[in-house]
C-alpha cells in the first residue's frame, strides 16, 4: 500500500480548514466590517473544494460571480449602513446561548448522517489515481441547453435555465427601481 | 518517503462524507448567524452561508473522485449548484435593496426596530 502523501487529501484539509474556520469567525465576529472579510475568504476556500471536486466551471463560477460579485455587492451594503452604532451590534448573553444550542444539535445530526453511510467513505487510492481529469464545460453548457451529452437518459434543464434568466432580469430591474435615490419633491416640482 | 504520524491518513483519498461534513459546519454556521446577528446585512451573510453549505453537498454528492457507484448525482449536481449562485446573486440584490429601503426610511439597519407589522 502506497504511504505517500496523496496531495489532494492534504489539499482538501488545508481549503476545509480555512473554509470552516472563517465561517465560524463569520458567525463569532461582532463588528460587521470583519465578518464581510471572514465571508469573502470562506467562500474563496469552498471555490477550492469545488476544484478538488472536480467541479472546474462551478469552481470557477463561485469565483467570478459569488466572491466577485455578490459579496462585492455585500461590502458595498456595508460601507453605506456603517455609522459607527451600527458597526459592532452585541446580541444579548440568552440569545446566544439558545441560538448555540441549537446549532450544536443540528450539527450533531448532520455530521452522525455523514459518517453514516458506508458509500460515503470514499474510492480506493489506486482507482482515484486511474481517473483522468473531465472537462465540465462543455457538458454544463449543453446541460442548459436542454441536451444531456454525458448522461443521455438524463433530462436538460432548458427550461430551468429560461425559468432562472427571466426571474434574475426581473429581480435585478426591482432592485434598481428599490434602491432608486429618492428626489425630494419641492425639487422635482421646481 | 514521509513518515509523519499523519501519513497514512493523508495518504488516502477522501470521500463524500467529509465534504459533506464541510458543508454541514458552514450550514450551522449561516443558520446560527441569521439567528444571532442583530444587523440585517449580518442576517445576508448567514443565508450567504447556508447557500453555499448546500453548494458544497451537491458538488460532493455529484463528483466523480468521491464516489463512483450508480447512485453519483453526475453533471446534475454542478447544474444544481450553478443554478443556486445565480439564485443568490439575485437574493443577494433585492435583500440589498430592501435593507438600503429601511436604512433611508428608519435611519437604523437593526432588524429589531422593524417591527410596524407585528401583530
Amino acid at each position: 500500500m502506497d504511504t505517500s502523501i496523496y496531495w489532494p487529501t492534504f489539499l482538501f484539509w488545508f481549503f476545509a480548514a480555512v473554509c470552516c474556520m472563517f465561517a465560524i469567525g463569520v458567525v463569532l465576529a461582532t463588528n460587521i466590517v470583519r465578518m464581510a472579510f471572514y465571508l469573502v475568504l470562506s467562500l474563496a476556500a469552498s471555490s477550492g473544494l469545488f476544484f478538488l471536486a472536480g467541479a472546474d466551471f462551478v469552481g470557477a463560477m463561485q469565483l467570478m460571480i459569488y466572491v466577485g460579485g455578490t459579496l462585492v455587492l455585500l461590502i458595498f451594503g456595508v460601507m453605506l449602513t456603517s455609522q459607527a452604532k451600527f458597526v459592532s451590534m452585541k446580541t444579548s448573553q440568552f440569545d446566544w446561548t439558545l441560538a448555540a444550542l441549537a446549532g450544536l444539535c443540528l450539527l450533531a445530526v448532520l455530521i452522525s448522517a455523514a459518517l453514516a453511510i458506508p458509500e460515503w467513505k470514499g474510492l480506493e487510492r489506486a482507482e482515484a489515481e486511474s481517473l483522468g481529469i473531465p472537462q465540465t464545460a462543455t457538458p454544463l453548457g449543453m446541460g442548459l441547453l436542454g441536451a444531456r451529452v454525458d448522461a443521455p437518459q438524463r433530462s436538460g434543464y432548458l427550461l430551468v435555465f429560461e425559468i432562472v434568466s427571466v426571474h434574475l432580469l426581473v429581480v435585478l430591474v426591482g432592485a434598481a427601481y428599490l434602491a432608486r435615490a429618492k428626489r425630494k419633491r419641492s425639487t422635482a416640482v421646481g | 518517503m514521509i513518515t509523519l504520524p499523519l501519513a497514512n491518513f493523508l495518504a488516502q483519498p477522501v470521500g463524500v462524507s467529509q465534504f459533506v461534513i464541510v458543508g454541514a459546519i458552514m450550514f450551522t454556521c449561516g443558520a446560527v448567524c441569521m439567528a444571532t446577528k442583530r444587523n440585517a446585512l449580518g442576517i445576508l451573510m448567514g443565508i450567504e452561508l447556508v447557500l453555499n453549505g448546500a453548494n458544497i453537498n451537491f458538488i460532493a454528492f455529484g463528483s466523480p473522485y468521491l464516489r463512483s457507484d450508480a447512485g453519483s448525482l453526475g453533471m446534475d449536481g454542478q447544474l444544481m449548484s450553478l443554478f443556486v449562485i445565480v439564485l443568490a446573486a439575485a437574493e443577494a440584490a433585492v435583500a440589498l435593496a430592501i435593507a438600503l429601503n429601511f436604512y433611508n426610511n428608519f435611519n437604523s439597519i437593526d432588524v429589531d426596530r422593524a417591527n410596524q407589522l407585528k401583530g
